[in-house]
């Protein structure tokens, strides 16, 4: 550990703080329907949008239609995606020729960035056309990310309104989240990454003579672009295969620091939304800091575990921090610092392999995608988890103060309680459940790169990515093969829309029922004790739900490693 | 039976049917059978083995999936038995995950034991009872006959006479009497029942005990008063609350997740060469789920009704008691809530010239023979402040109070003494020397004084001598200044109803630490402050007694009547306070907070409990095929199977060693959300987190040393 390490990490941390409020607020500006300045320029358009598809924007939908409407979107999303995936080699801007994607992966693929988890079974460059890439997965990482958008608005909206019925207008919500934030964004930062050296063409690939007169193929392609919006939407589907650790998906330090910030802004300004459409900023400074706390011990625990380097090296005589997999021009703080950022915030690009981690190094990344991808987690669906997981804190917390339950002025009955449980439910399940089989199955076991412990990591990692919607992989599972590809595609869609589901059925519940006025017997939930509360909930919640697994994968072989057994 | 003991009072004593402050101490005294009776024990042991039918066992989701994987582990402990494989583990886990079953009944048992016994006289009552059916109402009452009062239907009507049990609900329509409640409230002294007006109720099982009354049964059997108490002491009708049915959502939530960590572990394991036993899943399942809590969730829920019946209120649905706990907002009624009801002096001002005692003295000679409550408080101060003694007058010629003159006073002597509001007492004072007599500056100033203390002032004068003023004062009650401060501390807004001017209601509800008053108060007025303060998002109680509060009464979420009002006012409200004491709305509030934080409280225990068990099953587990992970038995636990069966033990025990605290409920204190919820987590939460450490470790010594394990 070095005190420049520190500094890094503590940089990082500033700069997406910083930007939280002022982005936060031009969000809720946005999705309030108040006028921006932006709004002046593209207004006409997003009018001509409405008017094309036959949508009255001033229509606002109950929560049933709402969901539906978002439901046969993204149903629609996922049927074009796979026939592109299927037929891409009958589609143009195929200049190396790609063959189709096979079904399986097809299948994973497209599950993969509907659910805006852009898990990758396969090499971009070597597996995708330039217009898959384009029209197939761009198309998904900007309308995936606001869906998430669409969710989380129509919750902070039903706590806003007072015995309301419609939380909005899911086609406006969309479109607004796409026009106002998703794509201006992706433009600025496209084009400052390309200003910083990162590659922006059509071209076909260079092959180039090295040095030692090997022959090597250097990939192109349209990379700005593509991982602007990755970045942002908090996708992380790489243009490459080895993703933000390839030298032009992240060139330098700089564009490090860019994609760093791109991961989280949108999910914890999100936060700031949430509390300035609710009328009380501060309850979402509130959830912002929990958001942080979580991250901040993650990444203190995991640049500790590789900057401490491995005891059995230090035995051998070599010195120094825990380099395997590492790009040395980011090191051990920037390494973990993007390994803590992207499972945090549910987008799942990568700068390092987590798989070359220490033990508790490595635990950490999985750690915060078994909370539930909530801190921040994904673009908006970090902020509809939240705030469920809020829910459930505060019903036992509300019970405790002798009240019915109640948070943010609307009392959690029956009905709440019960969609806010199963949307806690599905992920465990899904992880656990699917963990569990693999471990006993030879054609999935067949996928791992190491045996012991640090294969069952392996497998845990693999389903909480899919799971949790972060896509982060933690390489040596080689999961391009039929049994991986289709549990790991059905854990990505039930996860993602077996939660938005109950989760628009709380927002429903909610915005039916009349606002409270907090008095003194009302629990405060802007206070330190609610931000304690509820990072108490969430740690304790998902170290009861996996504990036993964690202590079979990283935790022993962490003793292992100290008791000098690696694999 | 009951005590019924009290001689009749004459029917024209107004002073019998004034409420009494001790009301209910013999209920009370019956409730107070404390947990640790062997009669109840020995019932509640027996009735919870009678619990073990699934039928009543499906109730509760956590205890039935206790009680199926015990069956499971039961079968498995039979199968070593017969395979002649060592058994004694199997058997012990198995033994003690009954008991954990055996011990949430056994708490549910017991909360339903205490309000029984209660029951069983209530229902003695009601079947013995013969009702004298008039047969041409309206007509002649002499002509009835007698049938059982369980023929008795809602619109027959019926004479009652002195010693008769009443035979049903009604409404008395004709007649006056005494009538002895004891049955119901457990009070002695008889109340007064009359047709018309705001005493007509009459309740099914109360007795009367002089004159007679003709009763309307407003109930049918099976749906009146006796009854709906006989089924709520019982808990046969309990229905789940709306907080408690969304607990237990929350608790099948928590039982589906640790059942998936728990089967998942089988495959994992395996991976990781271990091989585990079902008997060690079980275990592990059953001391993951919520069982403290889903264990003690029915019997917290009747004991919380119990409390409240053992305060002598009487609550339609559980739903009331939980909605009480939720009050923001609390109207009550000045007269007799904040203040005594009655004016009193409490001081006498001499007009210039005239010493203290001679206006006192004349206070007193002019209040001699007045009967009226404000008359008695001016001679109780004449002769306690100023140590007068009341004179025995001679030749002494009374006037009473007369709507003509607004005076009362005496002719003793040749003196004209008389008092009276000041209009009439000047105008007095003018007519008898010829032409109204001029108000002195210094005599308006007192008056004045006292108008803006909200005071009444009650002018006394001699012939055409004007002698003092009398200040007379609606009394605010000593004690209901500090259980204000304490509603303000738990959150709640009192609002003061009453019909005095705006000037008054200011300075009682300023003196009384009121945050609201509502002056010259109609029933409209009542019922649009509440739905005023609904509309704002607030929950409001009330209570009331009159046939014109029945409307507010309704439309209140809580609203309690008293057991004195009208049937219509008790049918009206939600609950139904058995000693007629307005104030007992704020032991309500307490009471329903008390049932929700002791939910809350040990929810958070039984899943705080979890983190201990992990960290003693895992490692043993586990240690046979990882012997890494035996680096997380931090309690340093004997042998894997003994910190097994210790966790189980630890996890049977703690039920059993809850129930008091179930049945009493968690202390609740008005000291704000925050700090109450700061001190709960530090409590059940912190402590729900090292108890199980401790407990566990000290079970494991035991369970080691007798070599059970």
């Amino acid at each position: 550990m070095t005190w420049n390490g520190w500094l890094q990490i503590a940089l990082m941390f500033a700069l997406v703080i910083a930007t939280a409020r002022p982005l936060g607020i031009y969000m809720a500006a946005v999705f309030e329907g108040r006028s921006t300045l932006l709004e002046r320029a593209l207004g006409p358009l997003e009018g001509r949008f409405y008017a094309l598809s036959g949508i009255d924007p001033k229509r606002e939908q109950d929560w049933l239609t709402y969901t539906i409407a978002l439901l046969a979107f993204n149903a629609a999303g996922f049927v074009l995606l796979y026939a592109i995936l299927r037929l891409q080699h009958l589609l143009p801007l195929n200049p190396q020729g790609f063959d189709p994607m096979s079904p399986h992966l097809a299948f994973n693929t497209a599950a993969s960035f509907v659910s805006n988890t852009n898990w990758q079974s396969y090499g971009g460059e070597s597996t995708l056309s330039y217009f898959s890439q384009m029209a197939g997965l761009t198309v998904q990482n900007f309308v995936s990310a606001a869906t998430g958008f669409a969710v989380a608005i129509a919750i902070a909206r039903a706590f806003a309104r007072s015995s309301g019925s419609t939380l909005g207008n899911f086609w406006v919500d969309l479109t607004r989240a796409t026009l106002y934030v998703l794509l201006p964004l992706s433009v600025l930062l496209a084009l400052g990454l390309v200003a910083l050296e990162m590659p922006q063409n059509l071209s076909a690939y260079i092959d180039a003579s090295t040095l030692e007169g090997a022959k090597q193929t250097l990939a192109q392609g349209p990379v700005a672009s593509q991982v602007a919006i990755k970045q942002l939407g908090t996708n992380g589907g790489g243009f490459f295969n080895v993703n933000a650790a390839h030298p032009y998906e992240n060139p330098n330090a700089w564009t490090n620091l860019l994609q760093n910030w791109a991961i989280f802004s949108l999910s914890l300004a999100l936060a700031v939304t949430f509390g300035r459409m609710i009328g009380r900023e501060r309850e979402g400074w509130a959830l912002l800091s929990v958001m942080v706390l979580f991250l901040a011990v993650g990444a203190a625990v995991a640049y500790w575990a590789e900057a401490s380097g491995n005891p059995l090296m230090h035995a051998m005589g070599i010195a120094g921090p825990n380099m395997e997999g590492k790009e040395v021009r980011f090191g051990p703080a920037l390494s973990t610092v993007w390994a803590v950022f992207t499972t945090g915030a549910s987008n799942g690009s990568v700068n390092a392999m987590h798989n070359s981690f220490m033990p508790l190094g490595g635990l950490v990344p999985l750690a915060l995608m078994q909370i539930g991808e909530v801190v921040p987690g994904g673009v908006g669906s970090g902020l509809y988890g939240i705030v469920v997981l809020a829910i459930l804190a505060m019903f036992v917390a509300g019970l405790m103060v002798g009240r019915t339950p109640e948070y943010l002025g609307k009392k959690l009955e029956a009905r709440d309680v019960k969609m806010a449980v199963l949307a806690i439910l599905v992920m465990p399940l899904f992880i656990l459940g699917f963990s569990a089989v693999s471990a006993v199955l030879p054609v999935a076991l067949a996928g791992l790169a190491n045996p012991g412990a640090r294969g069952l990591t392996e497998i845990l990692y693999a389903y909480a990515s899919a799971s949790g919607n972060n896509g982060s992989a933690f390489a040596g599972l080689t999961a391009n093969a039929p049994w991986w590809n289709t549990t790991l595609g059905i854990a990505m869609l039930a996860c993602r829309f077996g939660i938005i589901v109950p989760v628009m059925a709380i927002a429903g519940s909610l915005v039916a029922k009349p606002k409270l006025a907090p008095s003194a017997g009302t629990f405060p939930t802007d206070g330190l004790l609610f931000v304690g509360l509820l990072a108490g909930v969430i740690v304790i919640l998902s170290g009861l739900e996996y504990f036993p697994a964690l202590a079979l994968g990283p935790i022993v072989e962490h003793f292992q490693m100290l008791a000098g057994k690696t694999f | 039976m009951l005590p019924s003991s009290a001689a009749p009072l004459t029917v024209s004593d107004p002073r019998s049917i004034e409420p009494h402050r001790d009301g209910g101490r013999a209920l009370r005294k019956r409730y107070k059978t404390a947990i640790a009776d062997p009669a109840l024990i020995r019932r509640g042991a027996a009735d919870a083995v009678r619990k073990l039918n699934p039928n009543a066992l499906v109730k509760n989701p956590v205890i039935f999936v206790t009680a199926v994987v015990s069956a499971l582990v039961t079968v498995l402990f039979v199968r070593d038995l017969a395979t002649g494989q060592p058994a004694l583990f199997s058997g012990q886990i198995a033994a003690w995950l009954w008991f954990t079953v055996l011990f949430a009944n056994f708490a549910e048992a017991i909360a339903e034991g205490r309000g029984r016994a209660q029951a069983e006289t209530l229902r003695r009552a009601r079947e013995e009872t013969r009702a004298k059916l008039i047969l041409m109402p309206g007509n002649n009452r002499e002509i009835w006959e007698p049938v059982d009062a369980a023929q008795l239907r809602s619109g027959d009507t019926v004479l009652v006479e002195a010693g008769d049990t009443i035979p049903g609900d009604g409404e008395v329509i004709e007649g006056i009497a005494s009538v002895n409640e004891a049955a119901i409230t457990g009070e002695s002294a008889p109340v007064i029942r009359e047709a018309g007006g705001d005493r007509s109720a009459v309740t099914g099982g109360t007795t009367v005990l002089s004159d007679w009354i003709v009763v309307r049964i407003t109930a049918s059997q099976g749906s009146s008063f006796l009854d709906r108490m006989i089924a709520l002491v019982e808990g046969a009708e309990r229905q789940k609350t709306p907080n408690e049915i969304a607990l237990n959502i929350l608790l099948a939530g928590m039982t589906i997740i640790f059942l998936v960590a728990v089967v998942t572990l089988t495959g994992l394991g395996a991976y990781s060469g271990a091989a585990i036993s079902v008997v060690v899943l079980v275990a592990l399942f059953v001391t993951l789920i919520p069982t403290t809590i889903g264990g003690l969730l029915s019997a917290i829920g009747i004991a919380g009704m119990d409390r409240l019946l053992r305060f002598n209120v009487l609550t339609m649905s559980g739903r009331a008691v939980e909605a009480a706990g939720d009050v923001d907002t609390l109207l009550l009624d000045k007269t007799g809530t904040v203040t005594f009801g009655n004016r009193m002096a409490t001081e006498i001002i001499p007009a210039q010239g005239i010493s203290e005692r001679e206006a006192a003295e004349a206070a007193l000679l002019a209040s001699l023979a007045d009967e009226t409550a404000e008359g008695r408080s001016i001679v109780a101060l004449a002769t306690e402040k100023y140590g007068l003694k009341p004179p025995t007058p001679e030749d002494a010629r009374f006037f009473p109070f007369s709507a003509t003159t607004r005076l009362s006073g005496v002719e003793i002597g040749g003196r004209r003494l008389r008092k009276g509001s000041i209009d009439a007492v000047l105008k007095f004072a003018g007519e008898a020397g010829g032409r109204p007599a001029d108000e002195p500056a210094h005599f308006r100033a007192h008056v004045e004084r006292i108008a803006r203390a909200g005071g009444t002032p009650l002018g006394l004068v001699d012939g055409t001598r004007l002698v003092g003023v009398i200040h007379l004062k609606d009394v605010v009650k000593p004690e209901i200044k500090q259980r204000f401060a304490e509603l303000r501390r738990m959150g709640i807004k009192t609002v003061m109803i009453t019909g005095d001017n705006p000037i008054t209601a200011a300075a009682i509800a300023s003196e009384a630490g009121v945050a609201d008053f509502v002056a010259e108060a109609t029933p409209e007025d009542k019922l649009r402050y509440i739905r005023n303060e609904q509309a704002q998002g607030r929950l409001i109680a009330m209570c009331g007694d009159g046939t014109n509060d029945a409307p507010a009464l309704a439309q209140a979420d809580v609203g309690v009547a008293m057991q004195t009002g009208t049937q219509a006012a008790r049918e009206a409200g939600n609950m139904v306070d058995l000693d007629s004491d307005p104030t007992k709305l704020i032991e309500v509030v307490e009471i329903g907070k008390q049932l929700l934080m002791t939910r809350g409280a040990l929810t958070t225990f039984s899943i705080a409990n979890d983190v201990a068990k992990y960290f003693a099953i895992i490692p043993a587990l586990f240690v046979a095929a990882l012997p890494e992970l035996g680096a997380l038995n931090v309690m340093g636990l004997t042998t894997p199977q003994s910190a097994i069966l210790s966790a189980v033990i630890f996890n049977a025990l703690i039920i059993a060693a809850l129930i008091p605290l179930a049945l009493r409920g968690v202390k609740y204190r008005p000291v704000g959300a925050g700090a109450l919820l700061r001190r709960n987590l530090l409590v059940y939460g912190l402590g729900g987190m090292i108890v199980p450490f401790a407990g566990i470790k000290l079970i494991d010594i035991l369970v080691s040393s007798l070599h059970l394990a």
